[in-house]
C-alpha cells in the first residue's frame, strides 16, 4: 500500500535546513534505514510555514492570506510518499522518524487508490 | 431479522434451537473470523455468518445437529459468500476471486470442512482479536468491534451496553471497519517483535469490557452485566489460544476472581456493599478456585506482569475467610510492585488504601496527601472518598464528613452516591 507521511514539527521548534539535516546523525540514520529498505517513493522538505500563502476564492475574488491554512501547534515541514505492505509497516517507519522522536509527530495517511 | 437475532429470540424452545443457541455462543466468532480471512470483507463475513445460523435452524431440525456444528456453519457461510461473490462478479478478476474462494486457495487458505484439523480456525480467531484491538483504532471502536465480531452481540445490544444511541454505535462500527480496509490494518496475529505490546492492548480491551459491565452491576441492567460474561468468555478463548502467555492467564484469573464477587456487590435494594461487608459465603467458589489455580500456573512461568499482580491482589481478598483475615501487608506489597511497573495515580491510590489498612490510617493519609499534592486525580471522586474513609477509621469524623462532601460533588454513579451519603450521615450523628 502507498501512504503519505506528513512530517509535523512544533511551531516554535528548530528549523533545520536541508544541509543541516544532511549532517544530523538523527536524520542520517533514519535516511539510511529508509534507503536500505527502498520504501520511500518520493517526498519533499518544505520551506517553513511562514513562507506559505493560502488561496481561497469567494465569488470571483481570489483571497490570499499569509501563512498556513490553519493555525495550529504544529505545521507540516515535509512529506514522504512510501510504499509498504500495511499500516503496521508504515507505523514502524513513522515511529523511527526524527520528527516523531523529537516532540513533533508524523501523520500517516493512505493514498486514495 | 438477522440469523443472530433469531437465534437469540427463539433459544430454548426445543433441542435444535438450544443447539443453535449454544453453537452461536461457541462458534460465532470463529465463523466470522474465518470468513473475514477468506473474503477479506468484514460486512460480507457477518452477513454470511448470520445467514448460516438462520439456515442451521431449518436444516438441523430436518437433518439433525451435525457432529461438528462449527465446521458445518463455516462451510455453509463460505458457500453463501461464494454465491454472493459470484452474483457480484463483474469481469474476469471477480470470477477469479470467486474461483479462489471455491478452491480454498493458497497458504493460510480455509481448511477442508470435512477434515478434523481445527488449527486454521484458532488462528483465525486470534487474527480477529488482534485486528479488532489494533491500536490505530479508537478504543471505543476496539471494544465495539470485538463485541460485534467475536461475541456476536447485535449493534442495538452494544449501543445499549455502552449507553449510546444505536445510530452512534452503528456509525462507530462502520467507521472502524472502513479504517481497517482503507488504512491497511493487516488481518493477522502480529509478528513476534510487536506481539508483547499488542497482546497488552488486547488484554486492556477485555479488561475495559469487563469493568464496563462490573461498574454497572446493579442487577437491573442485564445487558450491561452480560459484558462481564462476554469478557470472561473472550478471555477464556484467548487463554486457550495463547496458553504460554502468563499475562493472558493473569487477566483471565483477575476477571474470574472479580466476577466471583459480582453478585454480592449490591444488596437486594440495589445498594452498594463494600468488600468488607460482602457476604463471603455467597462468593462463587468455583470461580475463585479456577482463578487461583490459573494465577499459580501463570506465576510459575516466572514472568510476572500487571495483570498477574492485580490477580494476586484479588486472590488475597477472595481467599481471606473474613474481612479481618485479609493480608493487607501482602496487598500493600503487591501494589508497590504494581506501581513500579505501572506508575499511575490510580495504582498509588490503591496502595494508599492498602497501607492505610496494613500499617495505620495515618500512613494511608500521608500517601493520599502526596497524591493530592501532585494534582492528579483532581476530578476523581475516589480520592476524597478514600481520604474520608481513612479519616473515619481514625475517628476524625468532622474532617471525614467534609471529605465525603467533596466526593459527593464528583461522584457520577447513583449507587455510589447513595453509599457516600450513608457514610456522611454516619459521620454526623444526631
Amino acid at each position: 500500500m502507498k501512504y503519505v507521511m506528513f512530517i509535523c514539527t512544533p511551531v516554535d521548534g528548530e528549523e533545520l535546513s536541508p544541509e543541516e539535516i544532511a549532517d544530523d546523525p538523527r536524520f542520517t540514520s533514519y535516511i539510511d534505514h529508509v534507503r536500505a529498505g527502498g520504501m520511500v517513493k518520493g517526498g519533499a522538505r518544505l520551506r517553513p510555514a511562514a513562507d506559505a500563502t493560502t488561496v481561497r476564492v469567494q465569488g470571483d475574488e481570489v483571497l490570499l492570506s499569509d501563512g498556513p491554512f490553519a493555525e495550529s501547534k504544529e505545521y507540516i515541514a515535509g512529506f514522504d510518499i512510501i510504499e509498504v505492505a500495511d499500516l503496521d509497516e508504515a507505523i514502524a517507519l513513522a515511529s523511527r522518524h526524527p520528527a516523531a522522536l523529537g516532540g513533533g509527530s508524523v501523520e500517516v495517511r493512505p493514498i486514495w487508490e | 431479522m438477522s440469523g443472530a437475532e433469531e437465534v437469540e429470540k427463539d433459544r430454548g424452545a426445543d433441542g435444535v434451537e438450544e443447539a443453535v443457541g449454544a453453537a452461536f455462543r461457541e462458534e460465532w466468532g470463529q465463523v466470522v473470523a474465518t470468513l473475514i480471512r477468506v473474503t477479506g470483507d468484514w460486512d460480507l463475513a457477518e452477513e454470511c455468518a448470520q445467514d448460516a445460523f438462520a439456515q442451521a435452524l431449518d436444516r438441523w431440525r430436518r437433518d439433525g445437529v451435525p457432529r461438528r456444528p462449527g465446521a458445518w456453519l463455516t462451510t455453509t457461510a463460505r458457500n453463501r459468500a461464494m454465491d454472493v461473490t459470484r452474483r457480484r462478479a463483474v469481469g474476469a478478476a471477480k470470477l477469479r476471486e470467486a474461483a479462489m474462494l471455491a478452491r480454498d486457495g493458497g497458504p493460510g487458505g480455509p481448511r477442508d470442512p470435512d477434515s478434523d484439523d481445527d488449527s486454521g480456525v484458532t488462528d483465525d480467531r486470534l487474527r480477529l482479536i488482534f485486528t479488532c484491538c489494533h491500536p490505530a483504532l479508537p478504543v471505543e471502536a476496539r471494544v465495539a468491534l470485538t463485541l460485534r465480531t467475536l461475541a456476536g452481540l447485535t449493534t442495538p445490544e452494544i449501543a445499549h451496553a455502552f449507553l449510546v444511541p444505536e445510530a452512534t454505535m452503528a456509525q462507530r462500527l462502520v467507521r472502524a471497519k472502513r479504517k481497517i480496509r482503507h488504512a491497511g490494518i493487516p488481518y493477522r496475529v502480529p509478528p513476534a517483535h510487536l506481539l508483547p505490546e499488542r497482546t497488552t492492548g488486547v488484554l486492556g480491551v477485555l479488561y475495559l469490557l469487563f469493568n464496563e459491565g462490573y461498574a454497572a452491576s446493579s442487577g437491573a441492567d442485564l445487558i450491561r452485566t452480560d459484558l462481564c460474561a462476554e469478557a470472561v468468555r473472550l478471555a477464556r478463548v484467548l487463554a486457550r489460544l495463547m496458553p504460554d502467555e502468563p499475562e493472558v492467564l493473569g487477566l483471565l484469573a483477575l476477571l474470574l476472581l472479580h466476577d466471583a464477587r459480582r453478585g454480592t456487590r449490591v444488596d437486594a435494594a440495589g445498594e452498594l456493599v463494600t468488600l468488607e461487608d460482602q457476604d463471603r459465603t455467597a462468593w462463587d467458589r468455583a470461580e475463585i478456585d479456577e482463578g487461583a489455580t490459573l494465577l499459580e500456573t501463570a506465576l510459575r512461568r516466572g514472568r510476572p506482569g500487571p495483570y498477574q499482580i492485580q490477580a494476586a491482589v484479588a486472590a488475597c481478598h477472595t481467599t481471606a475467610a473474613t474481612a479481618q483475615d485479609t493480608d493487607w501487608a501482602d496487598i500493600a506489597g503487591l501494589y508497590a510492585e504494581l506501581e513500579r511497573r505501572v506508575p499511575s495515580a490510580v495504582v498509588r491510590l490503591n496502595r494508599a488504601v492498602a497501607v492505610g489498612m496494613a500499617e495505620s490510617p495515618e500512613a494511608g493519609l500521608a500517601l493520599v496527601a502526596d497524591l493530592e499534592e501532585s494534582g492528579e486525580l483532581a476530578d476523581y471522586h475516589l480520592l476524597p472518598a478514600t481520604r474520608a474513609d481513612l479519616l473515619r477509621r481514625t475517628g476524625r469524623l468532622e474532617e471525614a464528613a467534609e471529605s465525603y462532601g467533596q466526593a459527593l460533588e464528583l461522584v457520577e454513579n447513583d449507587a455510589e452516591r447513595r453509599f457516600l451519603y450513608r457514610r456522611l450521615a454516619e459521620c454526623r450523628p444526631g
